[in-house]
């Protein structure tokens, strides 16, 4: 009797390996959950998490001048975060508006935008809430090329500014004084943010993106580890979150995003409350 | 110690400093030679800090010049052979997840340059900062888990795993308890005796600084120079400090 239910059960599991559209979104999933935390450490170190947020907003204009246009949503998403991250990182090194006053013009100017542009393209309609929310069925296979590539590149120059990235975000003065380019890297490391919001937003979502860089980060901070396993323990916790959000959210016929990002707000509580004993 | 007085490292020129309208430094002249043991000391708000950050090039001057090893700051590309310890309590965060291994690494990282990870010679390089700090055994710890003393002592192997000639260090002692202090200034004498470091160092304690350091720099938006701390005695002090009454105690850090 138990094992038959649970042979039941686990072909159940295995239902979502039948539908295309689901393994292409697990697979972009694990992509974004993989590269996410990359560059959240990051941002979380250099008090720099609301600008995932504020290029999430961004993007939602991207997508909306995407869907007038009939161009594919991600890359115009892609075009208006890394533009957009290049100015708010001029305009907060200027001096001439506060870094933060920066980041509420961009917010809402673009949500602003984006409305407008919604009411030109008639109005709401299923595929524009799909990448407000996320879900995975909105994955096409060309998304999951443009994903994958994205990823990849991301992943890439992370990986050969390492040293400098770490070096920034610990100490800047004396990054500076060493002689490493700050500026540059700077500016780098806000457009991978800007690529990174850009991909992950199939999945996730544009309001919801920057839980993902930022929560399986914190969590992992509260481990007190070094800063490569800090970067390790934040992988498997986005990646689990993603995975299992996935899961869950086919089976259950819940939002893809927010089910991923509940998830790892409940391996983050449960972080807090360990390192409290 | 015999200071090679015929060789000049940081060369200040007609210095002068304005935060808005604010002048914070006027016409500071300054030559700093092969292995000074320089202290920089004043009141707070004096200028130290902006003085410090001009010479290191992160602050442009309003006027004048500085030359680092014959360079002008700004075109200064051999930047490994500064080390720079700056006010660690104020800037550093505790939380920050790294091992005090991975701290002093980024000693070499400016070194080491772009696109190329270290290599076993740099490891062996960071390992003996650790050791020339007495850091070694605590390599594997969080930074953020340390007493002051310790974090200042991972600082100082940080900038030592550059291998620089001149350590410029910011008020190194703030946060730092009063044993941990005389090892401190114990580590620093040893640095520029045997290791034959050229030091900067930044700090508002005078009575301590005037008995470890071999010449004086007293900055109050003007600066006055001594090659002879021993000759800077109370009644300069009073009169460079004018009627603000400056006392100090050794213990005052918050």
């Amino acid at each position: 009797m138990e094992t038959r239910s649970l042979f039941i059960i686990t072909t159940n599991m295995l239902d979502i390996f039948q539908y295309g559209f689901a393994i292409r979104g697990l697979e972009a999933g694990i992509i974004i959950g993989m590269i996410a935390p990359l560059i959240g450490m990051f941002l979380v170190l250099r008090r720099y998490s609301l600008i995932a947020d504020t290029l999430a907003h961004v993007s939602l204009a991207g997508i909306a001048v995407g869907f007038l246009f009939q161009i594919n949503p991600i890359v115009t998403a892609m075009v208006s975060t890394v533009l957009s991250s290049v100015v708010i990182e001029r305009l907060r090194s200027s001096k001439k508006v506060y870094g933060e006053s920066a980041l509420a013009i961009f917010l809402s100017g673009s949500l602003a935008l984006a409305v407008v542009l919604i009411s030109l393209a008639h109005g709401f309609n299923v595929g524009l809430l799909n990448y407000l929310f996320g879900s995975i069925v909105t994955v096409k296979q060309m998304d999951l090329y443009i994903i994958g590539g994205l990823g990849a590149v991301v992943a890439g120059v992370l990986y050969l500014f390492y040293k400098e990235l770490v070096y920034i975000s610990f100490d800047e003065e004396s990054a500076q004084v060493s002689g490493i380019p700050t500026r540059m890297i700077n500016t780098l490391l806000i457009i991978l943010s800007a690529l990174t919001v850009s991909l992950s937003i199939p999945i996730v979502g544009v309001l919801l993106i920057s839980a993902l860089m930022v929560i399986p980060v914190v969590t992992a901070l509260q481990f007190r580890r070094s800063f490569m396993k800090t970067i390790v323990i934040a992988e498997l916790i986005s990646i689990f979150s993603v995975v299992a959000g996935i899961f869950v959210s086919f089976y259950l016929n819940l939002s893809t995003g927010g089910t991923i990002v509940l998830i790892s707000l409940v391996v983050f509580v449960v972080s807090l409350l360990l390192r409290r004993r | 110690m015999p200071v090679d007085h015929t060789k000049n490292i940081i060369e200040v020129e007609g210095v002068s400093f304005a935060y808005n309208e604010d002048l914070v430094l006027e016409k500071v002249n300054l030559n700093i030679h092969k292995g000074d043991y320089l202290g920089v000391i004043g009141p707070n708000g004096g200028g130290k800090t902006t003085l410090i950050k001009i010479m290191l090039g992160l602050l442009e001057p309003s006027a004048g010049s500085v030359r680092m090893f014959g360079q002008e700051i700004r075109d200064f590309k051999d930047r490994s052979k500064i080390g720079y310890v700056p006010q660690k309590v104020i800037n550093f965060d505790v939380n920050f997840p790294a091992t005090v291994y991975e701290v002093v690494a980024m000693g070499r990282y400016g070194k080491r340059g772009l696109f190329k990870s270290l290599g076993k010679d740099d490891k062996k390089i960071v390992n003996e900062s650790l050791k020339q700090v007495e850091m070694y055994e605590f390599r594997d710890r969080i930074i953020g888990d340390l007493s002051g003393g310790q974090q200042q002592r991972v600082f100082i192997a940080r900038a030592l795993a550059g291998q620089p000639e001149v350590i410029f260090l910011d008020e190194p002692m703030a946060g730092v308890d009063v044993l941990a202090q005389d090892q401190f200034y114990q580590l620093l004498k040893r640095l520029n005796h045997e290791l034959e470091i050229t030091l900067v160092f930044i700090s508002h304690d005078i009575e301590a600084v005037v008995n470890e350091v071999t010449e004086i720099a007293f900055v109050n938006r003007s600066l006055s120079y001594d090659d002879d701390p021993k000759n800077f005695v109370k009644g300069d002090l009073e009169r460079l400090y004018g009627d603000k009454k400056f006392i100090h105690h050794h213990h005052e850090h918050a």
